[in-house]
């Protein structure tokens, strides 16, 4: 049974693109577009899956996981990032921080939903 | 065995031209036997008898003298050695630069000219990896298609699709269009080379913060107390006659500052002040900028529970010399800077120390502390305007207060209501 999913992004169009797949999907989807309350966004509202983007206004998507990660309640929540920095560096950035999918822009709709069905085990 | 070549190359020479070793002789005025001894290369050859069998040659004795074909010799082994090149030792260099030195210097002259572009595009790669305005110009381009191919898809691949929905989606494909022209139109401006070529490869200061960027900002043999600039810079594999020129006064005050400030009583006071800079000012009765530089110079080990230490210096005009960026704080080394960074506003108020609270914009910068003063280079004389300077120490240390709101440049900053903007930014305009 498809659960919540909280999109952290800044781009409003990319935000609908990938609201809408999920949506149709059957998934309850919210977004927030600030980096720097996006850590407390997901503690007042925990989802079952944080697609989370990386450069955003306010705080980086590192930062934002590296909290997550620190917080008991939310330390294991499933988080997908998503980024146009597709350098190694990145990618080993991210996994030593604890995410559990790093995906690069530009990526297909297909792959959004087999990688959220995926990591939110249905 | 290159003592061998010159006799091996008289030969070859001769028998090209259809000479009889006794004819070569008896012109050169040797005797038969002795030139034979040459050509086997058991006498040695030089001076007037090399000079006179070259003429007879119709050569340059050069091409026939031993130590250009040494050298010849060594860069060609150089150059098997730089391809990797799998050499049959049966066929050693020696008698490919005796026979057919032209091209053997063709050869290594090649090799050398790969050896160049090929640091060229490791430097350009470099560049590529780490300047913030072109990063910044991939993201927002890679964004915008990555917004596009979703929502394409959708459209391609929704029958019965919401007619609201078909109509929003073809207004954000087409206004994701506009954006995609502009700046990918900007990269293109961004990324072509002038005339001449060389605009995106490195100057001389870019190459030489290269250099300090490597070492971490630090010299070790600087901080010795008979430090030798000299003698440190003629150890030293410089990449450019260009690059020393602008590393030598550089490296001399950083010895002069490490003598001021020797490293041991600065680090513990830098430990004791955290890196505050009015407060090193007090304590150790040092100038401002020297401070800051000696901040931006400790070695990572003195650094150990204190803030990343970051700095920018510019010149009277503005331009960026020297910066040792933090992560979320490097200026572009060539665009000019954000002019609301304090490193310019201490430029209009010489010798006032500036100090501010300063915001990027990006998610991954943060806030810093930013200390900047500008003082004159060198002694003031008559009659000549003064040599300003201007530095800028930043600490990634800034309580979560109020900040001023700057950037990098204009070109990669989102600020949309800023009345220092000079030109549209290549990115989408958000935030305050």
């Amino acid at each position: 049974m498809p659960g919540r999913v909280l999109l952290i992004e800044d781009e409003p169009n990319i935000i609908e693109a990938i609201s809408f797949i999920l949506t149709r999907d059957g998934w309850t989807v919210h977004t927030h577009s600030d980096g720097e309350t996006a850590a407390e966004r997901v503690r007042r509202m925990p989802p079952d899956l944080v697609i989370l983007d990386v450069m955003l206004p306010g705080r980086s998507g590192y930062d934002i996981l590296r909290d997550l990660r620190a917080d008991p309640e939310t330390r294991l929540l499933p988080v997908m990032m998503l980024t146009a920095r597709g350098q190694t560096k990145d990618r080993e950035l991210a996994e030593q921080l604890g995410v559990n999918l790093f995906m690069t822009k530009p990526f297909s709709n297909a792959e959004i939903l087999e990688h959220v069905r995926s990591l939110a085990g249905t | 065995m290159p003592k061998q070549l010159t006799g091996t190359r008289i030969r070859d020479r001769r028998l090209a031209r259809g000479m009889r070793q006794a004819d070569l002789a008896r012109e050169a005025g040797i005797s038969a036997s002795y030139l034979n001894l040459i050509e086997h290369n058991r006498r040695r050859i030089g001076g007037k008898v090399l000079n006179d069998i070259a003429r007879l040659l119709d050569v340059d004795p050069s091409m026939l003298a031993e130590g250009a074909a040494e050298t010849l010799v060594a860069d060609l082994e150089t150059a098997a050695r730089s391809a990797r090149a799998e050499i049959d030792t049966a066929e050693p260099a020696v008698d490919f630069a005796s026979r057919f030195p032209g091209w053997a210097a063709l050869v290594t002259a090649q090799a050398a000219r790969i050896d160049t572009l090929e640091d060229r595009i490791a430097a350009l790669s470099d560049r590529i990896a780490h300047d913030p305005q072109l990063e910044t110009a991939l993201h927002e381009v890679l964004s915008v298609v990555t917004s596009i191919r979703s929502t394409s898809s959708i459209l391609v691949g929704s029958d019965g699709l919401d007619r609201d929905w078909e109509t929003r989606f073809y207004k954000n494909i087409f206004d994701d269009s506009l954006r995609l022209a502009e700046s990918s139109q900007a990269l293109a401006v961004y990324l072509e080379a002038p005339e001449g070529g060389g605009a995106a490869g490195l100057g001389p200061a870019e190459e030489f913060i290269a250099w300090l960027d490597e070492r971490g900002h630090h010299i070790p043999e600087l901080e010795l107390p008979d430090a030798d600039v000299r003698a440190y810079m003629d150890r030293t594999d410089w990449p450019s006659e260009a690059v020393t020129a602008v590393a030598r006064p550089w490296l001399e005050r950083y010895r002069d500052d490490a003598r001021a400030l020797p490293l041991d009583h600065f680090a513990e006071a830098a430990a004791r002040h955290h890196c505050h800079p009015g407060a090193l000012a007090e304590d150790t009765g040092a100038p401002l900028a020297r401070i800051m530089r000696r901040l931006a110079a400790l070695p990572e080990a003195a650094t150990t529970g204190l803030p990343a230490i970051g700095i920018a210096i510019c010149d009277g005009a503005g331009a960026l010399i020297y910066q040792k960026p933090l992560p979320g704080f490097e200026l572009p080394q060539t665009a000019p800077g954000c002019p609301l960074l304090p490193l310019y506003g201490a430029l209009s108020q010489p010798a006032r120390p500036l100090r501010a609270v300063i915001s990027l914009p990006g998610g991954s910068a943060p806030r810093l502390s930013a200390y900047a003063v500008a003082e004159p280079r060198a002694a003031a004389s008559f009659d000549a305007p003064p040599v300003m300077e201007a530095t800028m120490l930043v600490l990634a240390d800034a309580p979560a207060a109020t900040a001023q709101p700057v950037g990098r440049t204009c070109r990669i900053c989102p600020r949309p209501r800023c009345a220092a903007r000079r030109e549209p930014a290549l990115v989408p305009m958000t935030g305050s």
